[in-house]
């Protein structure tokens, strides 16, 4: 392996800490938005949709979405930056 | 030309389209029939994943379950898409940096043990066994509904087609035509949802027309809860489940899709890590437009079945109630002799039984289409049906001819071990058409238990053996171990011992045996740390095994090696 090891744990810190983020907001928008708050935000509407309930059927799963796409894309640059990518 | 006649010719030149495909990949070494060489493109896999994850219940039986169950069907909107971020960003990009063909082939490697990779290999045979018979089972329905065969009929007909392309092509057969296969199920499902969009709300996107509006400019979800809370019905956008079962069936169907084999497996057929990645979010992409149009087909066959039912005289109904009644998919009875359809939630004074599966079955015909839409939505069904199938097959037979044959007879040749692939999957393809045509009485109850399977015993040591060094052999079988007995029993005490029991107030803290792989993971991770703490920690090779998935770098095509 090309990298010394203490560059390999700053790799490895840095990915973990894009999976917190990440899975943190992933947990938000569905645990969150789409059950345990609800009730709260189903007061609030978005055009003929009460939003905790929009959460549940739709919103979750465009964040779903957007969070895959968000994790690629920062991958690929850290992959370059600590030089591991594939080519 | 008419009904039948359409249906024929849509759901023959499918197939053909798919027999095709399957000359033309045929699979030529062990490498091609497990990963289908390694080379297939991160789009192609995406699609391919789509079908192979939608099956027969996501096609005909999803939408119909949130009609009936509002707010509460989110759990498996929710569930059975959040999964794949877990999956992407927690499992994926390392197993195929690992870089061989299997679950087990990681369970056995990183945990250094055969044993630990036995223990894989049942889990990984009983999920798949129980999710393919229901399989076959919807293709035989299929059959029977559209082209008035007998169910045996049909289960034969699709037994023949998968034997066909799964025998011959292995992985690479299965993902060009799921691709396919991919295509015609999304195009039926989408043109009747389009139109009812349309003739309901005069809005084209059925995602947007679920927040429109209906005839006399109210908002459509708002009609219908008015309209069932009228009824005695709970409302439509507020359920009936309890907050921590929601959170757990939720969570369960989650963990449980990012650990089922026959996903996992996918990811093994791109050429690099950032595929693997990109493969995942093109394949929630593909899933995610069907999963946002399903609570929209829920929601507007709903509005459509009361509207033209409750309350109106018997003899009147629209043609297509009518057509359904024949299928006995509707069933209408006068108990009261009124004249009129009641519709209400008391079981005894109820006169509108409807099955789950009309919400997509009737579409075209709710939505005044042609009849060649009709044959367009059997074909749909049948390439979700046929799409799962053949990929839990795989799973099956490169279960048996790599982990169990190849491990215990290593020297065996890439011919030989290829031979016993093909047999193994020519011996699955007919156990499984053998309980397509003779179900388990508990074929219903079946999809809880892959999933909480699949949560309870493969999800936690996979992700331990990328996240963790300290985690050993011990830890890995003991966990595995009891997230699988924990679960297995839960589900098989309230299910099949004590059905009379199954309710809120008989289950652990309110659980139920559809969320109780949450419980079983939770428990499996305790032992798999407990367990691994006490014991010696795993031997140098595998700490570099574990340093070196975890870089990007270097990842081959997955092989033998």
């Amino acid at each position: 392996m090309s990298s010394s090891p203490s560059k390999m744990e700053q790799y490895w810190k840095k990915n973990l800490q894009t999976l917190a983020i990440l899975l943190f907001i992933w947990f938000i928008v569905s645990f969150g938005c789409g059950i345990l708050w609800v009730e709260e935000l189903n007061t609030i509407r978005i055009g003929g949709f009460k939003l905790g309930f929009w959460f549940a059927q739709q919103g979750a799963i465009y964040a779903f979405l957007v969070l895959i796409f968000v994790y690629v894309v920062r991958m690929n640059k850290l992959d370059k930056k600590f030089n591991v990518n594939e080519d | 030309m008419d009904l039948l006649s359409w249906t024929y010719l849509l759901v023959g030149l499918s197939f053909t389209l798919y027999l095709g495909i399957a000359i033309w990949s045929r699979a030529g070494s062990t490498q091609e029939f497990y990963v289908a060489g390694g080379g297939v493109s991160p789009l192609a896999n995406g699609l391919a994943t789509a079908a192979d994850w939608m099956s027969a219940a996501s096609f005909m039986s999803m939408a119909g379950i949130i009609s009936f169950s509002g707010y509460d069907g989110s759990v498996y909107l929710m569930g059975w898409t959040g999964g794949y971020v877990l999956l992407a960003l927690l499992l994926a990009p390392y197993l195929r940096k690992f870089g061989k063909f299997t679950v087990p082939d990681f369970v056995g490697d990183r945990y250094y043990s055969n044993k630990a990779r036995v223990v894989a290999v049942i889990c990984a045979l009983f999920i798949s066994f129980t999710y393919v018979a229901g399989q076959m089972r919807g293709v035989g329905i299929v059959f029977s509904r559209y082209l008035e065969l007998p169910i045996e009929w049909g289960v034969v007909i699709g037994m023949a087609i998968v034997f066909f392309y799964a025998v011959l092509g292995g992985m690479k057969g299965i993902t060009y035509t799921q691709v396919a296969q991919y295509c015609v199920l999304i195009f039926a499902y989408m043109v009747p949802a389009i139109f009812i969009s349309m003739q309901l709300t005069g809005n084209p996107i059925p995602q947007l027309g679920l927040g429109g509006d209906v005839a006399g400019g109210v908002p459509l979800l708002d009609k219908l809860d008015g309209v069932l809370g009228d009824l005695g019905f709970a409302d439509y956008t507020s359920g009936t489940k309890s907050i921590p079962d929601l959170f757990m069936i939720t969570l369960a169907l989650m963990v449980g899709t990012a650990g089922l084999p026959h996903v996992i497996v996918r990811f093994f057929t791109v050429p690099k890590v950032k595929d693997a990645r990109l493969s995942a979010g093109y394949a929630l992409a593909f899933i995610a437009i069907l999963y946002t149009t399903a609570p929209a087909i829920a929601a507007f066959g709903m509005y459509n079945i009361i509207e033209s039912t409750s309350e109106k005289p018997i003899d009147q109904l629209p043609e297509w109630v009518q057509n359904w009644q024949q299928t006995k998919l509707i069933q209408i009875e006068d108990k009261n002799g009124d004249g009129l359809v009641q519709y209400l939630p008391d079981p005894a004074t109820n006169e509108l039984r409807i099955d789950k599966d009309i919400m997509v079955l009737a579409g075209p015909e709710i939505a005044q289409l042609p009849d060649w839409v009709v044959g367009l939505v059997a074909a749909g069904a049948m390439a979700a049906a046929l799409s799962t199938a053949a990929g839990l097959l795989l799973v099956i037979s490169t279960s048996i001819s790599r982990d169990l044959f190849k491990t215990f007879r290593p020297d065996i040749s890439d011919k030989k071990e290829l031979r016993i692939a093909r047999l193994s999957a020519a011996g699955a393809v007919i156990l499984a058409g053998y309980f397509g045509i003779n179900p388990p009485g508990f074929v219903a109850e079946v999809v809880a238990f892959a999933f909480g399977l699949a949560a309870s015993s493969f999800f936690p040591v996979i992700l331990l053996g990328i996240f963790s060094t300290r985690i050993n052999k011990e830890g890995a079988i003991a966990g595995m171990l009891t997230g699988l007995v924990f679960t297995i029993s839960y589900i098989s005490y309230f299910k099949f011992v004590y059905p009379e029991l199954n309710t809120a107030e008989h289950w652990w803290w309110g659980i139920s045996p559809e969320g109780i792989g949450s419980l079983g993971m939770a428990l499996n991770f305790l032992v798999c740390f407990g367990v691994s703490w006490l014991t010696p920690a795993p031997p140098s090779h595998v700490q570099q095994l574990i340093q070196d998935i975890r870089i990007p770098k270097g990842a081959g095509k997955a092989s033998n090696h």
